[in-house]
């Protein structure tokens, strides 16, 4: 089982939403779309779905090609941020409505819906209307009624973004265990790359309707292929600066920074992307070097601190662990974990690694 | 702790009160008054107790009355609920339809009642109107002014004309509250455009056409201009609604107390009808 976009593209009047993209997504696997809002995402899954036909390109499954085919011919399911149920039917019937129009027996129907309703906890409000549930449980509704069809291709449109905090934790563990056993794609759209971490399977980075790297989630990870890939996938956004090196010998621009490096790169011109989570207020990794800053806003997020700063005429953001109060104003020094840094050509191109 | 005293706020409260006693109370009051009492001008009265209520629930004009406005006011509802969501189904939703559709369902609830009767009045005449002249020359033998009939038809199709537009724009506006996702997950389970239509658009659109059955109930129930003007009751009466018949007790015949009765039990019924119905429709609404 596999599905497979071929030189795909979509354009909606002179605006192009999707350039040519070609993606092979393989059996089994949970395939994570990151992007911005607009990015492309929605448009590639109705696409991907059959919602919607490409301009250009074909669409394969299992090596058929089934580009132009109705949604309603193919065995697929897809779940909206948006909580999308029956509103008239009960939690039981919603679950049960895509089994009942293919016409599935009723006691295969009973015995289907009681599994999928207590695997995503909704088997003591099956009597209830929609409307009478909590957003999670909406949602839950919604995943379970994709769940229960035993799809060939699940998509999910962000389907955590309308929850608030607690509720969207708890499921998004929960996502990764409800696919494990089963005979399917799942491609999960969304704009967090925290989300893609916690899923893994493998991700895609999307900007402007383009697909920048698709791979396992960590090595997209680690290795971005290029800067816009970087970008992509780091929020807080990345640090991005430009350096020299000559020698064993890295330096900022500026000369404020210097660092010792053993990075098989040939001397000269560079870009280097630093994540936040590795510029903090103490030292970590074995490798560190200091910078000196000026706070420009330090705020908490749950457990962590963010710290803006300034050095030179480069903002910076880093995220430590722990309450790391700081005054606005204030000249501070942090730590910068060298081994983690991700070196830029003149392309952008990553040329290595730590 | 002290309260200080502030009579202040009754100059606030004091102008509703005026104005409400002035607008509803008084005039409600002063039918209630008549109804329980004979008059024979120069304000001379005589307490007759519930005497006009008994002879207006007994008396067969009531009942005919009655049973027009009822048959009426069904007849309008079977047609308009159902062809107003039928027309609002197939507007246009986005692209240049949408303001021309807008304006032109909009038209006929812009014109003056009476106008609109007088319209009609003209449009339907057998002898010169485009309507009734039509009817005939196809071989109707079409006739409002004498036969009942063409009547009701007439009357029928004039309310149609004027108040479909009402229940088209109300669910015009509950369809376009509807996200697509909604129609994706349909299209995606397979389901057909009947089903979309009785599971999803139709439990989505249920408030505002809670509303519009409401309105229509009570703007058809309450008829009065349009079938003046076109039939004005006629011919005998065939079309004296409710309304109609009253005006003709109270004025017409100068019969007070008989007309104010008339008027409470009407009200009545109304307000009951709307409770009703009302009550009915959001019983489920109100647990959630």
């Amino acid at each position: 089982m596999s599905l497979e976009l071929k030189n795909v593209e979509k354009k909606v009047g002179i605006e192009t939403h999707i350039y040519p993209t070609n993606i092979k997504l393989e059996k089994n696997t949970i395939n994570v779309l990151l992007g911005s809002t607009l990015a492309g995402k929605t448009t590639l899954m109705q696409i991907m779905a059959g919602l919607d036909k490409p301009t250009s390109g074909e669409i394969w499954f299992n090596g058929e090609n089934v580009t132009g085919k109705q949604v309603q011919k193919r065995n697929v399911s897809m779940v909206y941020q948006q909580f999308i149920n029956y509103p008239s039917f009960t939690v039981y019937e919603n679950i049960a409505s895509p089994l009942k129009i293919t016409g599935v027996n009723s006691n295969e129907i009973k015995d289907r819906v009681g599994k999928v309703a207590e695997l995503l906890k909704l088997s003591a409000m099956l009597n209830k209307k929609p409307d009478e549930l909590s957003g999670g449980q909406q949602q839950r509704t919604a995943l379970a009624r994709a769940l229960v069809k035993d799809s060939d291709l699940i998509l999910l449109d962000e389907p955590l973004a309308n929850l608030d905090f607690k509720l969207r934790e708890e499921l998004r563990e929960e996502l990764p265990k409800l696919f494990e056993d089963r005979e399917c794609i799942v491609v999960y759209a969304t704009t967090e790359p925290s989300d893609a971490l916690m899923i893994g399977g493998n991700t895609a980075t999307i900007l402007e309707g383009k697909i920048i790297q698709y791979g396992k989630t960590l090595d997209v990870y680690n290795k971005p292929e290029n800067l816009t890939s970087a970008k992509v996938f780091s929020d807080p956004p990345m640090n991005i600066a430009e350096i020299t090196k000559s020698g064993d010998t890295c330096k900022l621009a500026d000369n404020s920074v210097q660092w010792k490096s053993n990075v098989k790169i040939k001397d000269g011109n560079y870009k280097i992307g630093i994540r936040p989570h590795n510029i903090t207020t103490y030292k970590e990794g074995s490798n560190t070097v200091e910078i000196n800053g000026k706070v420009l806003i330090s705020e908490l997020s749950g457990s962590e601190s963010l710290i803006h700063f300034t050095n030179g005429n480069l903002n910076w953001v880093s995220l430590s662990n722990g309450i790391q109060q700081k005054n606005i104003g204030e000249n501070t020094k942090l730590f910068m974990n060298v081994d983690e840094f991700l070196y830029f050509d003149k392309n952008n191109r990553l040329v290595n690694h730590g | 702790m002290n309260k200080t005293i502030n009579q202040k706020a009754w100059f606030f409260v004091v102008p509703v009160f005026v104005l409400v006693a002035f607008n509803a109370a008084i005039p409600l009051m002063t039918v209630v008054n008549y109804s329980f009492q004979e008059t024979f001008g120069n304000n001379v009265f005589a307490w007759e107790g519930t005497r006009w209520f008994k002879q207006i629930l007994l008396s067969e004009r009531f009942h005919d009355a009655l049973g027009r406005q009822i048959a009426f006011t069904f007849i309008i509802l079977l047609i308009q609920i159902p062809l107003g969501i039928g027309i609002a189904l197939t507007m246009p939703k986005k692209g240049w339809g949408v303001p021309v559709c807008l304006i032109l369902m909009s038209m006929p609830l812009l014109i003056p009642w009476n106008v609109v009767g007088a319209m009609w009045n003209i449009f339907a005449l057998p002898d010169i109107g485009f309507l009734g002249y039509s009817l005939n020359a196809i071989g109707f033998d079409f006739n409002f002014t004498q036969q009942p009939g063409d009547a009701w038809f007439t009357t029928i199709l004039m309310d149609v004309w004027h108040w479909t537009s009402l229940v088209v724009l109300l669910s015009y506006a509950g369809l376009n509250s509807i996200q697509p996702a909604y129609y994706q997950a349909a299209e995606i389970d397979g389901a057909s455009r009947w089903a979309t239509f009785r599971y999803i658009e139709l439990p989505k659109m249920k408030k505002v056409l809670t509303l519009a059955i409401l309105l229509r109930f009570m703007d058809s129930f309450m008829i009065y201009t349009e079938p003046f003007v076109l039939t004005g009751g006629g011919p005998g009466n065939a079309t004296a609604f409710l309304s109609i018949d009253l005006v003709k007790m109270a004025l017409g015949q100068f019969d007070l107390g008989p007309a104010a009765a008339m008027s409470l039990i009407y009200f009545f019924i109304v307000l009951l009808v709307c409770w009703v119905f009302y009550s009915l429709m959001m019983k489920n609404e109100v647990k959630s």
